[in-house]
């Protein structure tokens, strides 16, 4: 069965590929503008390019979490997804898998290329792709708490970023700082060590926490 | 209120569970009791579901009806009262009775940008291609089978979904209005396949506006105010 699901998600996230590129044409988006807007000067554009990198990801991720579950709740497949035998959490994972392969993976994937744009120096860059790397599926897995928390909800739009940003902002500060760690030279593996530990405390309570979140909004 | 209790009219035995023998009752009900907006919907709500039975859940509109589903798929914790899957608390019983349960409800979740293989492919992972193309066509979708869903009409829509009855081996059925979008000749096929499940031992709940020519149980559920509540 969730063999069966993680299939079919795939299948309808390539069905609609043109919803899944608007979060990633925003990243780039995002980016590009900040040399025209601030400066173009290399030496101050590499000095905010980590920020702006991360800051861009970060909202990039959040548009598109609104995707996780809403038509799913719409056209009573998510009732259905409840009423299986096997525990919700493990559906859930199944769909922050998904959510995950098409919106946070392309931006660890795309990042690099941004860095090069806003002149990042050398040594961000790997620091850039492995915290993506680490910390897209923490976005992932703590924005599916707030996607099932709002997903009843009409006018959900704005109250899902004050319920999840707080949650974000230590995977910003220190995913942003290990690519200035990066950058200085020195050593970003205590940045990369609490991402993981992060991972792994979000990978444990996130499902749990989301799948709850779902029965709520589906108990009406 | 007007209840109408079925098998066990009697309420004084609400505190104990219905006898777990292999042969009893499979979805049983004690002192069901349900409010919304400060409206009671039903209240002291008994009975007990055997296989075989086709069960209708009857009431003008807003009476609780799709409730009294939701509570009863355990979809809605907002409800007092015992549910019992063969005899044991429901709540002991999930996984049993949900790996048992067929449900379709208002909307059916089929996938307009899944073909109807496609979303019969993902309700029942165990079939075969030609399980799902010989469910189809018992629903009159031959030749619908590679079609996008969404260009379908919304009666065929629903009989992507109704074709889940032919696929998928679960002896419980819970149906909520079943027939609606289903024009006459597929209403009265849909009816024979309800008979076939309950003498085969199935037991079928289901909600309606149809005359159904059925021999069936009724729960009628009764609200005497029109004002329509929030559910």
């Amino acid at each position: 069965m969730l063999m069966a699901l993680l299939k079919r998600d795939l299948l309808l996230a390539f069905r609609s590929r043109g919803d899944l590129l608007n979060p990633l044409m925003f990243f780039m988006m995002v980016a590009s503008l900040f040399p025209l807007a601030v400066s173009p000067d290399p030496q101050f554009l590499g000095t905010i390019a980590a920020g702006v990198i991360w800051v861009g990801a970060l909202l990039a991720t959040l548009l598109s979490l609104d995707l996780m579950f809403k038509s799913d709740y719409e056209d009573g497949s998510l009732e259905q997804m409840l009423l299986m035998p096997q525990p919700a959490m493990l559906m859930v994972l199944v769909k922050v898998l998904v959510h995950w392969l098409v919106a946070g993976l392309p931006l660890a994937f795309i990042a690099p290329l941004l860095g090069l744009m806003l002149g990042l120096p050398n040594g961000g860059f790997m620091p850039l792709v492995l915290s993506l790397l680490l910390a897209t599926p923490i976005l992932s897995l703590l924005g599916a708490i707030g996607a099932g928390l709002t997903v009843g909800l009409r006018k959900g739009g704005m109250l899902m970023p004050l319920l999840i940003l707080p949650l974000y902002i230590p995977v910003l500060i220190f995913a942003s700082s290990s690519v200035q760690a990066g950058v200085q030279g020195s050593d970003y593996l205590g940045h990369m060590a609490f991402l993981g530990a992060y991972l792994a405390l979000t990978l444990v309570v996130a499902p749990v926490a989301a799948a709850a979140a779902l029965r709520i909004s589906l108990a009406r | 209120m007007s209840l109408q209790n079925l098998h066990n009219p009697d309420t004084t035995s609400s505190t104990t569970g219905p006898n777990a023998t292999g042969n009893g009752p499979w979805l049983s009900a004690r002192g069901l009791f349900c409010e919304r907006d400060e409206r009671v919907l039903f209240s002291e709500l008994n009975f007990d579901f055997l296989p075989g039975d086709i069960v209708r859940i009857a009431g003008p509109n807003g009476a609780g009806k799709s409730s009294l589903m939701r509570i009863l798929l355990g979809l809605s914790a907002g409800f007092e009262g015992e549910l019992f899957w063969h005899g044991k608390p429901m709540v002991q019983q999930v996984y049993d009775f949900r790996s048992q349960l067929l449900y379709l409800g208002h909307q059916v979740g089929v996938k307009g940008n899944l073909t109807p293989e496609e979303n019969l492919a993902w309700f029942s992972p165990a079939a075969t291609q030609d399980d799902i193309y010989g469910a189809l066509k018992k629903v009159g979708l031959s030749g619908y089978e590679d079609l996008l869903t969404h260009g379908l009409s919304a009666g065929q829509q629903r009989r992507v979904a109704l074709a889940r009855l032919f696929l998928e081996d679960k002896p419980v059925w819970i149906l909520d209005e079943p027939f609606t979008a289903i024009d006459k000749e597929g209403v009265s096929e849909l009816e024979q396949v309800v008979i076939n499940h309950a003498q085969a031992g199935g037991l079928v709940i289901l909600t309606t506006h149809h005359d159904l020519r059925v021999p069936v149980k009724t729960l009628m559920l009764g609200g005497q105010e029109s004002e329509m509540p929030l559910c």
